[in-house]
């Protein structure tokens, strides 16, 4: 019926230039400005809510943005119908037709584009992810996992420019969601497309992603490699989803060459200027953080053999939970209540129990300096609520 | 004690099967007068058994024409009832429009409302309007009533139906049309031939209604009321059983198709 775009071999960036959602007086989606490279597998990361499937929906043509322009290579498709669109998603419940089988709804896209010969193409798709022995199964007989690949086949078939996928191992149990997420990784190497993967799970996003869009309230916190959004979290949004983060109140006493010497509560920290996110003069509040797993905890008693030059704060340990691979502490410290330390149980020493006195201490170099004006807890109650 | 047991364990089947006698007791009542000769007029006395009115169901003055307008009105009802109650029914469930409440309260009123009544309101209408009476207000009333049924049916499937298929068809390069053809609708099928089967069995044996609106038309049901006070032809009995086994047939029909496919796609 419709003659639709063919497919483009090539396409280009996806380029979202001050695109915004506002449903009345609520505002979705901030004017934003994104642009994901050719061929990358790219990861919208937020709680839910935060704007990340109005986006994708904007970028798939299912919304329409209240301001600013899609552009996909050199083409505005901003007006254009989503069937208009050489953009393909995978909907977070799957939504295949119920009432045709694996092989139809995987041909659904070419028929509808007008092609006949689509048993080979069919075919060769429902290898590429193990299905081939389903074709004739209706959606309501496979399993999660296998729904979810008859998802992506559906859409990958058409080879659009790019692969929109909203959530779509949100469904899966944590195993199965494991295995799709390097299933999924595979398919994005072989077929080069590009990908933009929408998703409230960290974990997924760094194990999949080239490059993380960090959202939070309809707004990008911070983009970037994986390694680098944790490594170098600009803000106590970002530092306390991703991973965990212990942020300490400090203020700037002076800046010695390349470090930021910092008080907290009588202790001394070193911060290393340049991963200080905002200015701080002599006097200024930041927050001093560091990530619970580059902190090492000794005992009290052996403090006097703690390498001069190391960060350290003194406290108590609150409480202790073995892990098996590691060991999480929480240190209650005058300085920053509820420290946390994750342990390597390498050579565990029998005296850090609850109740130990202890000096937790850590490389200034592994210290991150944020804007102190933020919500310290900002981040984790957004992790833990998804988590539950 | 050892009966006791057996009565518990056959209790429900038991039951069952009584209630299937209570529902099948009148049907074969009539199964078995289509094959009687009676002496009278009236076919109430089992004298013998004939083959007649099977041979020749159309011997009695008016019944095969009434049964044909009756046939002529129910399909054109159906068909009339089932393509405005659909559109209806989509609207009240996809779209927010004003007066959606209303409509949707209102669209009950003619199931909830005593027949007689509509009836006679609708035929102080068309005495109003000066319209004829006849085929076109029978056929009016009915797609009237049968509209609320075939609504409710379609509704409840609409309702169940994820609206992220159609955007996926969208997605996959279907305009509306498409979508509308290749996803919607025969996703909706079982709602909306529901709410047919429903109109159709509805419309055909009407009489309350058709009654008041038929002027001088006669059909089926109002032909076996009229000859009921003069004397019950046996070919009444032969079109009532007619009617069962074809409806048996077209459930036996459903029920193969559906274990077929069943079968087949496990």
């Amino acid at each position: 019926m419709q003659t639709t775009t063919t497919p483009a071999v090539g396409g280009g960036d996806v380029r979202l230039t001050g695109i915004s959602k506002r449903y009345g007086t609520f505002t979705a989606v901030h004017p934003l400005d994104l642009t994901v490279p050719q061929g990358s597998f790219f990861a919208l990361l937020g709680a839910s809510g935060c704007g990340k499937t109005t986006t994708l929906r904007m970028i798939a043509g299912l919304e329409e943005p209240t301001q600013g322009t899609v552009h996909l290579g050199d083409q505005d498709v901003t007006r254009l119908p989503p069937y208009r669109r050489p953009v393909n998603t995978v909907f977070q419940s799957y939504a295949l037709f119920p009432h045709l089988d694996v092989f139809e709804n995987v041909a659904f896209g070419l028929r509808r584009r007008g092609i006949k010969n689509v048993k080979q193409q069919v075919a060769e798709m429902l290898e590429l992810v193990q299905l081939g022995r389903q074709a004739r199964r209706k959606p309501h007989q496979l399993s999660g996992g296998q729904q979810q690949r008859v998802a992506v086949a559906r859409a990958l078939i058409n080879h659009p420019e790019v692969l929109l996928l909203d959530e779509p191992l949100g469904a899966l149990d944590l195993k199965l969601r494991r295995q799709m997420q390097l299933e999924l990784k595979r398919i994005q190497t072989e077929v080069g497309i590009t990908f933009i993967h929408v998703t409230h799970d960290q974990e997924e996003a760094m194990t999949m992603a080239d490059t993380v869009a960090v959202m939070n309230a309809g707004r990008v916190e911070q983009l970037g490699t994986p390694t680098d959004l944790y490594e170098n979290p600009r803000t106590a949004f970002v530092a306390g989803f991703l991973g965990t983060s212990n942020l300490v109140p400090a203020r700037v006493t002076a800046r010695r060459g390349e470090e930021l010497v910092l008080t907290a509560g009588g202790a001394t920290l070193v911060l290393p200027a340049a991963r200080c996110t905002v200015p701080a003069p002599a006097g200024a509040a930041v927050l001093a953080g560091v990530r619970p797993e580059k902190i090492t905890l000794t005992h009290a008693d052996d403090a006097a053999g703690i390498p001069e030059g190391r960060n350290r704060i003194t406290g108590r340990i609150a409480d202790a939970g073995f892990l098996g691979v590691s060991t999480q502490y929480v240190v209650d410290s005058p300085v920053c209540p509820g420290f946390e330390v994750y342990a390597q149980n390498i050579d565990r020493d029998p005296r850090l129990v609850p109740g130990a006195e202890v000096v937790a201490h850590w490389s200034p170099a592994h210290t991150f300096g944020l804007d102190a004006a933020q919500d310290g807890d900002a981040g984790t109650a957004h992790a833990e609520e998804e988590a539950a | 004690m050892r009966l006791l047991t057996w009565i518990k364990r056959h209790l429900v089947v038991a039951a069952g099967l009584l209630t299937l006698a209570y529902l099948l007791l009148p049907n074969a009542v009539v199964t078995v007068f289509s094959f009687n000769r009676p002496k009278g007029r009236f076919n109430y006395e089992w004298q013998r058994f004939s083959t007649d009115a099977w041979r020749h169901p159309c011997d009695v003055a008016g019944l095969c024409t009434s049964l044909g307008l009756s046939l002529r009105i129910a399909v054109w009802a159906t068909l009339g009832a089932t393509v405005l109650g659909t559109m209806t029914a989509f609207a009240l469930v996809r779209y927010r429009f004003r007066a959606r409440g209303a409509v949707n309260a209102l669209i009950f009123l003619p199931m909830a409302m005593p027949e007689v009544v509509m009836a006679a309101s609708l035929l102080t209408l068309f005495l109003n309007l000066g319209v004829r009476l006849g085929f076109w207000t029978v056929l009016i009333a009915h797609v009237m009533f049968c509209l609320s049924f075939v609504v409710t049916a379609v509704k409840a499937r609409v309702m169940s139906m994820d609206p992220r298929l159609e955007q996926a068809a969208q997605d996959l390069y279907a305009g509306p049309l498409q979508t509308f053809v290749r996803v919607t609708l025969p996703i909706a099928a079982p709602g909306i031939a529901a709410g047919a089967l429903l109109a159709f069995a509805l419309s055909f044996d009407d009489f309350v209604i058709t009654n008041f609106t038929a002027g001088s038309t006669v059909t089926f049901p109002m032909y076996v009321w009229g000859s009921a006070q003069r004397g019950t032809p046996v070919q009444i009995n032969v079109v009532g059983t007619a009617m069962f086994v074809v409806a048996v047939l077209c459930v036996l029909a459903a029920t193969a198709v559906g274990n077929r496919r069943r079968r087949h796609t496990t």
